[in-house]
């Protein structure tokens, strides 16, 4: 217990947030490589999630490609990666996405395939293109599992991303291994209590927006009945 | 390649200790949940809460986890008991909503039926309700034990031994095949395990079978109609 009261000591100096190399610092790096291995993985799964949820084929595939990605050891793909692109911010984001990009995926299929097929026909015998039932109908009813999908990437790259600092990148890992290095525990410990908080927080944001969205009005909130969660 | 004959022998010792991190890990995740899962169901009120903060204990990132631990129960840094209880945490919090909701989806009818017939509330949960939510619980099970044999190898950057250990040993001194091997190895563990779940599955549950092929059967009629 004296050791978490010396971290947080430590967490309470001035010096320890300040500087470029400072917790502040640190924190925003981990929070933009967090944001950037979102956006790339999103980029990537989301609109592939869509089709698979859409026109309903490539599941199996998807399937199994969620789960093999799930055995891949981040850690492995990350020093690989690095023995062959060297130090620096590339390594990290290849392991972060592929880390990330299978929940977002899921996410997304699953979402689109929650829809009820009634709700899709109904849209359908209206009158509404292919493209239309998706962007006003299956994404919007889906929404809830989208963003779950995409709220357990983000966590999973935050608590990762302290693993760029291992192959000489930013992020708070920096201080984890500073202190891993120079056996500071206290320091070690400090970094890693931020990283949890900093976790806690964006899992948070995530979870006060789904309930945001919840109230918009045509949005996935006004026909409950019609979203199943899986 | 020839790295990887070469060190067959370390490669196997590391396979050995990485399951040795994992499966005491995903065991207790699973007996813990069970109770768990059954309190929370029993207890309505207590339901949300319970699922809600064990899920939320997966929000707190490995590394950090292993790290903040010793701090808790007075372990060292590099001890290999941290990893199991952090292993176990996740993989709890994995676990107890699926428990909860394949417990949960036995319904109230069948339970019903088990008391009329006699079955008093303990012989109840183990030989009609649990049996009955086994193919829920395994598929719960199995993503826990994919994703905590894949999870260990964080482990091996604060020097627990480890299949991760071929990465931080590859990475520092260079080598490719070791970081390949560690790759390999962890997938092939990972499946391996999965794959013995599913026959444990088949033995425990034998009437799973039955049921998927009756479908089958069913639709061949619909055909033949």
């Amino acid at each position: 217990m004296s050791n978490i009261l010396e971290a947080l000591e430590w967490l309470l100096t001035a010096e320890a947030w300040a500087g470029p190399g400072g917790l502040w610092a640190r924190s925003l790096e981990h929070l933009a490589y967090t944001l950037l291995a979102l956006g790339i993985s999103a980029a990537v799964a989301l609109p592939l999630g869509l089709a698979i949820g859409h026109t309903r084929k490539g599941r199996g595939i998807a399937i199994v490609a969620t789960g093999a990605a799930r055995a891949l050891p981040t850690l492995g793909l990350l020093t690989l990666v690095a023995l062959f692109t060297g130090i620096g911010l590339t390594a990290p984001m290849v392991a972060l996405v592929v880390l990330a990009a299978p929940s977002v995926l899921a996410g997304a299929y699953a979402g689109v395939e929650s829809v009820n097929q009634a709700t899709v026909d109904a849209a359908r015998a209206q009158g509404m293109s292919g493209w239309q039932v998706l962007t006003q109908v299956e994404i919007p009813l889906g929404l809830p599992l989208i963003l779950s999908g995409l709220r357990l990437a983000a966590l999973q790259v935050i608590a990762t991303a302290t693993l760029a600092a291992y192959v000489g990148a930013g992020g708070l890992g920096r201080q984890l291994f500073l202190g891993l290095q120079t056996y500071d525990y206290s320091v070690m410990l400090g970094a890693s209590i931020v990283v949890i908080l900093l976790a806690i927080l964006v899992d948070g944001a995530f979870g006060l927006g789904q309930r945001l969205l919840r109230r918009v009005p045509g949005l996935a909130g006004t026909a409950p009945a019609n979203v199943t969660a899986r | 390649m020839t790295w990887i004959l070469d060190n067959l022998p370390r490669i196997g010792e590391l396979t050995l200790a990485h399951l040795a991190l994992s499966l005491p890990a995903v065991i207790i995740a699973f007996v813990l949940s069970i109770p768990l899962a059954w309190g929370a169901n029993r207890v309505r009120v207590l339901r949300e809460p319970v699922l809600t903060g064990t899920g939320l204990l997966y929000a707190i990132p490995s590394l950090p986890l292993f790290i903040l631990l010793p701090a808790l129960i007075g372990t060292s840094v590099r001890d290999p008991l941290n990893v199991v209880i952090a292993l176990s945490i996740f993989g709890l919090a994995l676990m107890v909503r699926s428990a909860a909701e394949a417990l949960d989806a036995v319904t109230g009818d069948i339970r019903t039926s088990a008391t009329a017939i006699g079955f008093s509330g303990i012989g109840r949960f183990f030989t009609v309700e649990l049996p009955l939510a086994g193919p829920a619980l395994l598929a719960g099970v199995r993503v826990v034990c994919v994703s905590s044999i894949s999870l260990v190898s964080v482990s091996a950057v604060l020097g627990v031994s480890s299949l991760g250990s071929l990465f931080t040993d590859g990475f520092a001194r260079n080598i490719v095949g070791s970081i390949l091997a560690g790759i390999l190895m962890t997938v092939v563990l990972a499946l391996i395990c999965d794959l013995l779940l599913v026959l444990a599955g088949r033995l425990l549950m034998p009437w799973q079978q039955g049921r998927r092929r009756r479908p089958l059967l069913a639709r061949a009629r619909e055909v033949s109609a």
